[in-house]
């Protein structure tokens, strides 16, 4: 005898005591009684199961052509289902193994990644998000995209500081220092954006270049940033707004990266300085213990590891905006200052790269996204753009964030071009190619957010293609 | 500013955020209020501290440090410290883009540089691009060398600049560039009128054309185009450029990724073309002695450092450290079990492979390390 099955059996002691689980309290008969059922149970089961399963057969034979990717076997049954596997059979792991979670071993092919050759220093490179892999709006932390300017560092965040000043005394009362501890105690929102490079899709402007959308657009992702609005801290600091037209935003990592900011945007309220991503500080790689978060505005005003904030009376000219980031037109003029991240879309299931195994059912989903507000629609086009359907908007949709969207498709196995061609609040509509270029030409690099076309060719096979 | 005027502006507002914002903005001026709102949050700024940190340096000039430089003080510095990765001439393309190429002398009297027309024209170098002089001082001082950001001090900064516009042919080798001479150098630069701010692309009322879109489409949704044709696509030679996208894909879901490690298949499907495998991950390194003991629940009764229900692994460690069948010997007793060794509680037989209790056993032999 187990010596606590004495203590279920008296009442005297069990009772007052901290209980174990219930199924300790059964007693002897009771205990004879759900195994009894149980194993009648599993008999009805078995039998039940074989009825299910000859009716399954009776049905697969005169259904539906088009399903082939998971049919009976010979055999009768799936093995993957006729025997049990090890982790049918055995102990699993206990808890906290992992302290700080990873995900499973099988998901190791979705993984942010470099594009060969775009660059010569991977200090000052960028890495692209696996959009093809990700589901609804938010890129976890550890896939968000990466694009450093001087290489990345993992600051203590107890030495962190933040300092705001004027370009002259006469712009603010009294410039502070603030630590972070400090920072965290004020009051702070959380907000859902995403962050998009102004070069994403930028190797695509002339002429179709790489081969899946985790290159063609994998410079752009959407967390929910917690931190605190700018304009506190101004406000804090006595800020003249009438004459304190621009802010520079300044990075600490070796590049002390900067970039000018408008006051509207900040007046807005919509400017914040952010610790949180997606319930955890940010990630080195994005820019921990603090960095900027500009929503519509290109990632690079974004600033990392934020350290300084300036105001000033006119825009700073820093080199990100006098010599990168600047959009050459036909004219031989560069644009300088195009912040805004306009309208744009993508399909990312099917996508490039990818392989349809079978005819039948697909859910074409991609993502769509304005820096101008809200996505208001989202249409798709599998004949290249001739004839479009208005697809789904997967909630939650909030402004300036990634918006999911949704559509059924049935492929009957022939070729087929897919477009998405999404429209913001504004009523502005995504560009085709052939519109974008008419009045930019083809060497703006930046801020390309043309119609992409996948191409999907009769032996599954997807290919990107841009049309004529 | 007036509290009612800030107000009025937040008003006005569309979002739900700048309503927010107003929240902390009431009462007061802006800075009574937020100074009042937060106290504890936030000190002055020394003057000291201010200027440690306040390095930018704007078009107006605004901020640049007194000094100055010569065209040949740097070239000495730029052969030291930049020649590996700009190239001696600024030209290289091994690190980052070339700085220098592509302007002229015609250039620098029109302030437009004539090659941005010419599609021609492989690429496009820095002097090519920036129109301000105080954009390149300032990223030199800041960000220069590459390896060691903001060692050079303001003279030579001044030097550098001096030397790279010279290789540019925008100042004179007897120039001699000075916070007094930053403005003769300004009106030289190639592109110096090659920007526009005629876009809507700037996000505040402040540049021309705020927020109005230059590329205009509609939503047509029935008969909107002709017959599409496929004017561009990656080469069969570039299939697998970016590697093989097999394994760039999850390797389950509604499609995968393509096995570009194998020419691609032409073939319908159902017509005999078989569909490429998913491609598993490749498999991890053999997990450690500190990994299996979690893996296969031997931690439930044993800690390395402490008795449990077992003994510490430390304590197994020493007991048997120098035994010359040691491994056999621990393999055997994990999958067997045993009782008495250690007291009178049993130890259960432990069902793992024969590979995970040998390397448990080994890791017990090797001292029971964390």
């Amino acid at each position: 005898m187990h010596p606590e099955d004495d203590l279920v059996t008296r009442p005297d002691v069990a009772s007052g005591r901290l209980r174990k689980a219930p199924e300790n309290f059964l007693d002897r008969s009771g205990v004879q009684t759900v195994f009894a059922e149980a194993r009648d149970g599993r008999r009805d089961f078995i039998r039940r199961a074989f009825t299910t399963a000859a009716a399954g057969v009776a049905v697969g034979a005169g259904g539906n052509a088009l399903a082939q990717g998971n049919p009976v076997p010979t055999e009768g049954g799936d093995p993957n289902i006729l025997n049990l596997p090890a982790h049918s059979t055995g102990l699993g792991q206990g808890v906290v193994t992992d302290g700080y979670g990873k995900p499973s071993k099988y998901e190791a092919n979705v993984q942010r990644r470099q594009s060969p050759g775009l660059t010569q220093t991977t200090q000052a490179s960028v890495s692209f998000a696996p959009l093809q892999s990700l589901f609804g709006i938010v890129t976890p932390s550890g896939l968000h995209f990466e694009r450093h300017h001087q290489g990345w560092w993992d600051i203590d965040p107890s030495k962190h500081r933040l300092m705001l000043n004027g370009s002259d005394p006469t712009l603010m009362k009294s410039p502070k220092v603030f630590t972070m501890d400090e920072i965290m105690r004020l009051p702070s929102v959380s907000r859902f954006h995403f962050i998009e490079c102004g070069a994403n899709t930028a190797v695509e402007w002339g002429n179709v270049a790489v081969p899946t959308v985790q290159y063609t657009h994998g410079m752009i992702s959407c967390s929910e940033f917690t931190g605190v609005p700018l304009k506190i801290l101004l406000d804090m600091c006595g800020v003249d707004y009438k004459r304190g037209r621009y802010l520079l935003a300044e990075g600490a990592d070796g590049s002390s990266m900067t970039r000018t900011i408008p006051m509207e945007l900040v007046e807005s309220g919509e400017v914040f300085v952010a610790y949180g991503q997606n319930g955890e500080m940010l990630r080195p790689e994005n820019g921990y213990p603090l960095r900027l978060v500009v929503p519509g505005v290109q990632g690079v005003s974004w600033v990392k590891y934020l350290r300084r904030i300036e105001v000033g009376d006119a825009p700073y000219a820093a080199k990100d905006e006098a010599v990168h980031y600047i959009d050459l037109q036909p004219s031989g003029l560069h644009r300088q200052y195009t912040n805004i991240q306009e309208c744009k879309s993508v399909v990312t299931t099917p996508s490039g790269g990818q392989i349809l195994l079978d005819k039948g059912f697909y859910n074409i989903t991609g993502l769509a996204w304005s820096g101008r507000g809200k996505v208001t629609k989202v249409d798709v086009s599998v004949d290249g753009g001739r004839n479009w359907r208005t697809a789904r908007l997967e909630g939650p949709v909030h402004s300036k964030a990634l918006t999911r969207f949704n559509i059924n498709w049935v492929w009957d196995g022939k070729p087929a071009i897919i477009q998405s061609r999404a429209t913001d609040e504004t009523g502005y509509v995504q560009p085709t190619y052939k519109q974008l270029r008419a009045v930019r030409g083809t060497r703006s690099i930046y801020h390309n957010n043309a119609i992409q076309s996948w191409l999907v060719q009769e032996s599954g096979e997807v290919k990107n293609v841009q049309l004529s | 500013m007036s509290s009612s005027r800030d107000a009025k502006r937040l008003k006005g507002a569309a979002s739900a955020v700048a309503v927010a914002a107003a929240l902390w903005a009431v009462g007061g001026s802006a800075w009574a209020a937020g100074a009042q709102e937060f106290p504890g949050i936030g000190r002055s700024a020394t003057p000291k501290e201010v200027s440690a940190w306040d390095i930018d340096v704007r078009p107006d000039f605004k901020g640049l440090p007194k000094g100055s430089g010569t065209v040949s003080a740097g070239q000495d510095i730029w052969e030291g410290k930049c020649a590996h990765c700009h190239g001696i001439f600024g030209e290289s393309n091994e690190v980052f883009s070339p700085l220098v190429g592509g302007t002229t002398a015609d250039d620098v009297k029109t302030g437009r540089v004539a090659k941005l027309t010419d599609t021609s024209f492989p690429g496009r170098t820095t002097l090519m691009k920036v129109p301000t002089v105080s954009t390149l001082f300032d990223y030199i001082n800041r960000a220069m060398p590459w390896t060691a950001p903001k060692s050079l001090k303001p003279d030579e900064v001044y030097s550098v600049l001096a030397y790279l516009l010279n290789m540019g042919g925008v100042v004179p080798d007897n120039f001699v560039l000075s916070d007094k001479t930053m403005a003769d150098a300004q009106a030289r630069m190639p592109n110096r009128n090659g920007m526009t701010l005629d876009h809507g692309m700037w996000p505040g009322k402040s540049m021309k054309t705020a927020g109005k879109p230059d590329v205009k489409a509609v939503a047509c949704m029935t008969n909107c185009a002709p017959e599409p044709n496929i004017g561009s696509f990656l080469p069969a030679f570039a299939r697998n450029n970016h590697g093989n996208l097999a394994e760039q894909n999850r390797m389950v879901g509604a499609q995968i990724g393509a096995d570009t490690t194998k020419p691609e298949s032409t073939a319908p499907l159902g017509t005999g073309a078989a569909p490429v495998a998913p491609v598993a991950p490749k498999p991890a390194a053999a997990p450690s002695g500190s990994a299996l003991i979690n893996k296969h629940g031997c931690v439930a009764c044993h800690s390395v450092d402490n008795k449990i229900v077992g003994p510490s692994f430390k304590d197994v460690a020493g007991k048997y450290a120098g035994r010359a069948d040691g491994v056999d010997y621990l393999t055997g007793k994990i999958r067997a079990g045993g009782q008495g060794v250690w007291g009178p509680i049993p130890m259960p037989a432990q069902t793992l492979p024969e590979a995970d209790a040998r390397a448990i056993a080994q890791w017990l032999m090797d001292g029971a390390k964390k």
